[in-house]
């Protein structure tokens, strides 16, 4: 009598083991690395970036050339006049002779603005308390000139305040203007957390969407496709060494404003770090959700560029503040999530706030991120149909 | 009549893709046996990388049903990803990874055992005779010898069945004749292969072809057998006497 055993065909498939799935990670650290040109576009942007717009693009005037025309030259116009000269804001090139000149001086674009006094300045004052002093800024860019001529108008009303400093008007009422959090109204306090939301945007979503579009070009995705290795478990190795590098960025980021820029961190620095951890899922989630819809790199580079810098740069408060934009566009800057990271980041590193002042932002930026992590997860499996 | 005491490896019935109105494989059935070389014959455009799609778990049957190693394609697509290989035209390896590299992840990623890794690479470089290009990026590899590679990769876990999709392209014919040598070894070891082609000299290769025109089988058998029912004098003229027929646009 014989027994006849039936093997199974096939031996037991073991699962995927956590170091196969490192392997996986490793492969694209790899990619980034052996990439120098990537390497170094990663880890230096985000410097060049904080120091181009920390330090360049901001608002503030400073040293700005005042030429002057002054036929009175008494002692009330000599007065506003050393008002202007000891400001750190402006230079006094010196006088003209004639209103005529005033053109031409602009056309050569030296001179930023321009004090008009009127004839016999003090003594108009003094006996019918009025005197014209005009100021001419050039309009083309409306920005600069309604800043200078705002300093201007302060440094006029503060010589009036000072010479009218009599017994005789016992009741004055003096506006004293003081600046909340940025008392020196410094540029890069409302830059930073701009350029934090756009390089970490930056790398997360550009750099994520390219390196999945270029498995797609060069076919290997296909070839992991078709692997045992579940969809999820490629997101999630493609998304692994970005979410590192952005927390570099981060580091670099939050030290060179910190030492180099002068920002404050006057609120926790573990909830502006886990704030940020968020905003960087929220990016990496964006950067997936492009990737399943492009194929090619190319692709995924213009619209990583065009559909999330701009807004970011344009909507999200970092340029233009979100309450002077056109209807439509304010509407749209809800969806931007660097807007809400952006005030976020305000509220803690200037304003010192705790975890309920930024709720709402947290609130929204996490929702975000389970909608686009669930939308891209979605697509990233239809695509495969 | 082949054997019925062969073991069917793949078993196709009635399988079929649409594509909202575009019936891209329209109801194939065939069977294809233990450590034969099976030729996947058609124009561009006629069905078989949809069908290999189907087959391999990538994308989804509209209906009839098909098993590969025993597993269903449309309840278990997991287990039969485990037991295939894959070999895409573009021969998918990553450039900017070293040729041991690219091994290696491959093998972690069928789950090859850690221990097994290393005395299978370096049995598998030197009959490759890849020894000195070990650290070798792959970028830096001829054409020819990065398809070796990427066959020998698709391979390396010792599946059932092995896919190749146009596996030859851009080669030229004596590094075909070479590549297909490396195809019989594996065939003669027990591993299944299934390869779309259309080089029709390529066909002559294989033990038995189909030939796919608009989404339908509309020939299979050995190449010899073809050849007599077609009267024909190669591979050749049997594809161009059935494609003839196609009135499908290529893709």
């Amino acid at each position: 009598m014989k027994f006849f055993i039936s093997w199974p065909v096939h031996p037991p498939v073991k699962p995927i083991k956590m170091n196969q799935f490192l392997t996986f990670v490793q492969k694209e650290f790899y990619h980034i690395f052996r990439d120098r040109w990537t390497t170094i576009i990663l880890l230096l942007l985000p410097v060049v970036m904080l120091i181009l717009f920390g330090f360049m693009m901001t608002t503030e005037v400073k040293n700005t050339r005042v030429a002057i025309f002054d036929p009175s030259r008494d002692i009330a116009t000599q007065g506003i006049i050393n008002k202007f000269t000891t400001s750190e804001y402006f230079i006094v090139e010196g006088y003209i002779d004639h209103p005529r000149e005033i053109e031409a001086l602009f056309r050569k674009g030296r001179i930023g603005l321009v004090l008009v006094f009127s004839e016999r300045f003090h003594e108009n004052w003094m006996h019918t308390g009025e005197a014209q002093v005009q100021l001419i800024a050039d309009g083309s860019d409306p920005n600069t000139a309604s800043t200078l001529t705002m300093y201007a108008t302060q440094l006029i009303n503060a010589y009036r305040q000072e010479s009218l400093d009599l017994p005789q008007t016992p009741l004055q009422l003096t506006p004293e203007i003081k600046l909340l959090y940025n008392p020196t109204l410094k540029g890069s306090y409302n830059f930073v957390p701009g350029v934090m939301g756009m390089i970490l945007m930056l790398i997360c979503a550009m750099m994520t969407s390219v390196s999945i579009a270029r498995e797609k070009e060069t076919g290997t995705m296909e070839v992991l496709l078709v692997s045992p290795m579940k969809s999820i478990q490629i997101i999630i190795a493609k998304v692994v060494p970005y979410f590192f590098i952005s927390v570099i960025n981060l580091t670099t980021v939050l030290v060179l404003s910190v030492f180099v820029l002068g920002m404050p961190v006057n609120g926790s620095l573990g909830l502006l770090i886990f704030i940020s951890l968020i905003y960087i899922f929220v990016s990496l989630a964006l950067g997936l959700l492009i990737s399943s819809a492009v194929d090619r790199q190319m692709v995924a580079l213009l619209i990583s560029a065009m559909v999330l810098m701009l807004p970011v740069i344009m909507l999200s408060g970092m340029m233009f503040p979100v309450e002077n934009l056109p209807g439509v566009l304010r509407w749209m800057s809800h969806v931007i999530p660097a807007k809400w990271y952006m005030i976020a980041v305000k509220k803690i590193m200037i304003e010192g706030l705790g975890f309920e002042a930024v709720a709402r932002e947290f609130v929204i930026l996490c929702s975000m991120a389970v909608l686009l992590i669930t939308a891209s997860v979605k697509r990233f499996k239809y695509r495969l149909e | 009549m082949k054997s019925t005491t062969r073991d069917i490896v793949i078993s196709a019935q009635q399988l079929t893709k649409k594509f909202g109105r575009f019936t891209a494989v329209d109801a194939i059935s065939f069977d294809v046996y233990k450590g034969e070389i099976f030729g996947f014959l058609g124009a561009n455009g006629a069905g078989k990388t949809t069908a290999m799609r189907m087959l391999s778990g990538l994308s989804a049957a509209t209906s009839g049903r098909a098993t590969v190693a025993g597993y269903d394609i449309n309840t278990q697509p997991e287990q039969i990803k485990k037991t295939i290989g894959y070999m895409s035209q573009k021969f998918a390896l990553y450039d900017d990874l070293k040729v041991w590299e690219n091994i290696r992840l491959y093998a972690g990623i069928y789950g090859v055992p850690e221990k097994e890794i290393a005395p299978r690479t370096d049995r598998l470089l030197e009959q490759l005779g890849f020894e000195n290009e070990r650290n070798t990026m792959v970028k830096s590899l001829p054409l020819g010898w990065k398809q070796k590679l990427a066959f020998s990769v698709a391979i390396f876990h010792e599946p059932t069945v092995v896919f190749l999709d146009e596996p030859t392209g851009g080669v030229d014919p004596a590094a075909r004749r070479n590549f297909w040598e490396m195809i019989y070894d594996a065939a003669a070891r027990g591993i299944t292969v299934f390869a779309t082609t259309h080089y029709m000299d390529e066909a002559e290769y294989c033990d038995r072809v189909s030939i796919m025109v608009d989404g339908k089988i509309e020939a299979l058998d050995s190449p010899v057998q073809l050849k007599q029912t077609y009267n024909a004098r190669t591979m050749d003229e049997v594809f161009h006497q059935l494609a003839r027929t196609s009135t499908r646009k290529a893709d």
